[in-house]
């Protein structure tokens, strides 16, 4: 036993402002917290307040932006506030998802950070009652030349699949991008989408006085210990030393934590839950308390510290309450079924405990070695924390990109060649591959045919999700509030081009320093763009995650805001994919011919264009996202499309060939300037421009008439006949100039090795 | 066909197994949790599914090889019932010596996951016999641990014995595994374990169609 007076005595210890500096609090926070306190806190009150004043947990630089996004639908059942967001997907069934950052862990120790990222969103979404039934992962990486990139990308990889693979939850999508802007700071961000009943949906809220608060799950160590402290600073030279507040993921625990809380879910044992995630045992019995009581008045805790199952001897309150130690849980219990829940715990040989009650007093009271080491009131902990109106600039405006300047690449073949290997275009097999797409047995489509959005079955129905992820920082680094409509716009186009009615989101909001203006101009700018296209899109934003201070020796990240995007499918057989283009299908374009080049991928990979000179992003018309989204969804509930696509990244000519890749077929696409109507010094743009609401489809060739006929009932929807799909051993035939029987051409196979081979040679490529 | 699906701790195609052979049955199996080591007395197939059993630690299948179902399985197995070792379940036969051999981590060091074609080596087994006819077929693999090995004579003799039933399509071995060996048999026939996942290629999917003829020859067979 050690000498627990010395422990007791260095606990409860009273701190001043500059042990307070110390832990982060900085100077105007000391005086609130004191004030609030009406005392100085001791050691444990410091790290509690501490933790939940973080950026992290606290949302104090964003808070008052976030709450510009409408966060209802007629489908919405839960928005943010709470573990996860809750949609309506009817039948009295619920889908629950999404998506966080694991940033800064990942960086440090890339395997651990990203498998305890996977391990933390499957725990939001089970939390709320709901299995797991798809994992999507949006991953950015600093430039492939960086001596640290291609370790990072193996390890992120391997800790994604070494945890998703384990737990038997299919990652069906993702994204993987490369930019020098995130060379410090890699991007790290998993969505978790799970399927409830409605009638057994959990909260975080809703705990009364007088009830048993039991812990479950793994045992509690040194690891993680201000893991959100880290995530709430920026980085410099010298910060892979913080290794030790990194967690360690153990999937195995994870798996059986989620069937044994399932199990418990289905009897009526459960007042409320919230995981161990963040600030682990602080933030979980914090947020329960502050969200307790019959209206949400909020209600007090006490915890015996010495009853907490402990990995390691001699831990003291201050660690027991800061670990990050991963796979725990914590349960308000209705008293008379501690005995039934020991024993679904004790069947997958977990860690139960009964560490305390909740009262009526609105305290959090710690006690170890029998002696009260921390009490508080929880209100200031939560709702009072800090929230700031940082001050910000108008982010500059950029000279739109001239497309006239730039002559047509005389060899138009080798561009599309070079566009399809480049490391953001470039087929990401050698990641997904590490991935099981195909557990639980309803993945009908995945990342394995290059899809606009995963499509995944709801269990022995005839109904599916589409879920997807996007963002092009690069559009929102040129204009951040065209760039965060066009992230909102573009998973609402992908989740159409599957057939999938799009319903809500969750978003990543990744930034650098909010404390800078500059850099928290684009981060209000960002929410507002995003904010006017949920509006209009009626596509509300129902839980997500904000990751700022990603930067590292003063220099911030592109401004990343990731949304994840997620669709009902009514009928499995309505919906489309790139995979069932057949010879003799006819090739047909929604939208009109691209016209735009800046801030591209053409303009960045062909153009070699940086920065400034990019220009500004294609413009987001949100009426016209709108109507053409509908006409793509009733093209596949008609039937007719046999295959759909977007225009995105790499314009018309990348979109074909990726069509022409999953369905393994060949084209003849006539993008003549004489018989489409647009300048012959605009083919580069017509080829590769990234012009929005745009889509290609095919259809079968005896449904020429019908096309029509769909067509003609909506006059206002701008379609152009392409050409038509061939056999693969065609390939790709581009005509650009009819008069002058003009034409270029890419073989299958070499449109294939283009955009296969890169990857996986830059991962095995030795320094 | 009775049929019974043990449920290791980390087992994660328990449910898809189940939902195999209720498909083709027209029965729900019995889920035998590992713990309680009880595996109905009339069962004909006893199929141990996919997953992470004890979450790989130590080395696959050989700590479910240790678990208290294990003594019945054998018992099973002994007395002529079917088994069918999909993925960790084959790694967790070859524990158990069961089957012979081991499964080693792949080649490439990384987990792999996609549609892989096979060759159906024989036809003529309980396993195997809805696939007359067809010499090729897709069934997706996703594995860590999917490097058969054993040595010379041990695959000699299976070999000479027809128990090779799947094999790894010429030139697309996906881990390394000897002689592209993704499934044998025990010296009765009765035992099977294949890395491939016949339950993800049940129609309706990703995965296909192709998977099916594993469970309709067994119900044949039995």
């Amino acid at each position: 036993m050690p000498d627990t007076s010395a422990i007791l005595a260095h606990l409860t210890a009273t701190q001043e402002e500059a042990q307070g500096l110390e832990h982060g609090i900085k100077a105007d926070e000391w005086e609130r917290l004191v004030t609030r306190l009406e005392r100085k806190p001791n050691l444990v009150e410091l790290g509690i307040y501490s933790v939940m004043w973080s950026e992290h947990c606290s949302y104090k630089s964003s808070r008052r932006h976030l709450s510009k996004f409408p966060t209802k639908n007629a489908r919405v059942i839960q928005g943010p506030g709470e573990n996860a967001g809750v949609i309506d997907i009817g039948d009295g069934q619920a889908a629950i998802f999404k998506m966080e950052s694991h940033n800064h862990p990942s960086y440090i120790e890339p395997y651990q950070g990203a498998a305890t990222g996977v391990g933390g969103i499957l725990r939001d979404v089970f939390t709320m009652g709901a299995r797991p039934i798809a994992l999507v992962n949006a991953l950015r990486f600093g430039d492939p030349s960086h001596p640290k990139t291609r370790s990072l990308v193996a390890g992120v990889v391997a800790g994604i699949g070494g945890y998703g693979n384990c737990v038997g939850v299919p990652t069906v999508a993702g994204e993987t991008q490369f930019d020098a802007g995130y060379n410090g700071n890699i991007l790290v961000n998993a969505m978790a989408v799970g399927l409830a009943d409605q009638d057994k949906i959990f909260y975080a809220r809703g705990a009364t006085p007088g009830n048993p608060i039991f812990y479950v799950g793994s045992k509690t160590g040194r690891d993680g210990i201000h893991g959100a402290t880290m995530a709430s600073a920026e980085f410099s030279e010298g910060d892979e030393e913080k290794r030790p507040t990194v967690q360690v993921g153990d999937p195995f625990t994870e798996k059986l934590l989620i069937e044994a809380c399932l199990e418990l879910m289905a009897t009526d044992a459960i007042q409320a839950i919230q995981d161990m995630g963040a600030a682990g045992l602080t933030s979980s019995s914090v947020e329960m308390a502050a969200s307790g009581g019959a209206n949400g008045e909020g209600i007090g805790v006490v915890m015996d510290l010495d009853k907490v199952p402990q990995r390691e001897e001699g831990m003291t309150a201050y660690e027991i309450m800061l670990s990050e130690s991963q796979e725990r849980m914590l349960i308000v219990l209705y008293p008379d079924k501690i005995d039934m829940a020991k024993a679904i715990f004790d069947k997958y040989d977990l860690s139960a405990e009964v560490i305390g009650e909740t009262t009526d007093t609105g305290h959090l009271v710690l006690t170890q070695f029998g002696e009260v080491v921390c009490d508080i009131p929880v209100a200031p902990l939560a709702e009072d924390a800090p929230n700031y109106d940082r001050p910000w600039n108008e982010p500059p405006k950029r000279t739109p990109l001239d497309s006239a300047a730039f002559d047509v690449p005389a060899d138009l073949a080798g561009t599309l060649l070079k566009l399809m290997g480049t490391p953001d275009m470039a087929s990401k097999r050698w990641v997904w591959e590490q991935y099981d797409r195909h557990v639980m047995g309803d993945t009908i489509d995945s990342s394995q045919s290059g899809g606009d959005a995963a499509i995944v079955r709801i269990h022995k129905t005839n109904k599916a999700l589409a879920i997807c992820s996007d963002c092009n920082p690069h559009y929102v680094s040129a204009d951040p509030y065209e760039g965060g409509k066009q992230a909102v716009a573009e998973a609402y186009r992908n989740l159409s081009a599957v057939g999938a009615t799009p319903i809500a989101i969750t978003d990543n909001l990744n930034f650098g320093n909010p404390e800078k203006p500059n850099t928290m101009g684009y981060i209000v700018k960002a929410i507002e763009g995003m904010a006017e296209a949920c509006r209009e899109l009626d596509f509300p934003v129902v839980s997500g995650n904000v990751s700022l201070y990603n930067e590292t020796d003063g220099t911030a990240i592109p401004p990343t805001p990731v949304v994840g995007g997620v669709g009902l499918l009514e009928d499995i057989s309505k919906s489309a994919t790139l995979k069932g283009a057949k010879p003799g299908d006819l090739l047909v374009m929604v939208g009109g011919i691209g016209t735009h080049l800046g801030a591209t991928q053409y303009a960045r990979s062909v153009l070699g264009l940086k920065g400034e000179a990019l220009g500004t992003p294609p413009a987001v018309d949100l009426a016209v996202e709108k109507r053409n989204a509908s006409f793509i969804r009733d093209l596949i509930g008609a039937g007719l499309a046999t295959a759909v696509h977007d225009i995105s990244d790499g314009g018309l000519a990348c979109s074909v060939a990726e069509v022409a890749l999953a369905s393994n077929c060949g084209a003849i696409i006539n993008v003549s300037p004489e018989l489409q109507g647009f300048p012959a010094s605009h083919l580069h743009a017509a080829l590769f421009g990234e012009d929005q609401a745009r889509y290609i489809f095919t259809v079968a060739g005896d449904a020429e008439n019908a096309l029509a006929q769909f067509a003609e009932a909506r006059p206002d929807v701008p379609m152009l006949m392409l050409g038509s799909i061939t056999d693969a051993s065609d390939g790709l035939t581009f005509a650009v100039d009819v008069r002058k029987d003009q034409t270029f051409s890419v073989g299958l196979d070499a449109l294939r090795s283009a955009n296969e081979d890169w990857l996986p040679g830059y991962m095995n490529t030795v320094d | 066909m009775k049929t019974a699906v043990i449920v290791f701790p980390a087992s994660n195609c328990d449910r898809d197994a189940q939902d195999a052979l209720a498909q083709v049955t027209g029965k729900a199996p019995a889920m035998v949790w590992h713990k309680d080591g009880i595996i109905p007395e009339d069962t004909d197939l006893v199929v141990i599914p996919g997953g992470f059993s004890y979450g790989d630690y130590l080395r696959c299948g050989a700590m479910a090889a240790n678990s208290p179902v294990v003594k019945q399985l054998k018992a099973h197995a002994e007395r002529g019932g079917y088994v069918l070792g999909i993925c960790n379940g084959f790694q967790i036969l070859c524990e158990t010596r069961l089957l012979p051999g081991v499964l080693i981590r792949n080649a490439s060091l990384h987990f792999v996951c996609r549609p892989q074609r096979l060759s159906v080596e024989s036809a003529n087994t309980a396993f195997t016999s809805a696939y007359s006819g067809s010499s090729t077929v897709t069934i997706p693999i996703a594995h860590h641990d999917g490097n058969y090995f054993a040595d010379d004579a041990t695959l000699d003799r299976l070999e000479g014995e027809g128990r090779v039933v799947f094999r790894y399509a010429a030139g697309e071995n996906p881990n390394g595994a000897s002689r592209d060996i993704a499934g044998i048999l025990s010296d009765n026939g009765r035992v099977m374990g294949m890395m491939p996942h016949p339950e993800r290629a049940m129609g309706g999917n990703e995965g296909g169609a192709d998977g099916l003829g594993v469970f309709l020859s067994l119900l044949n067979a039995a």
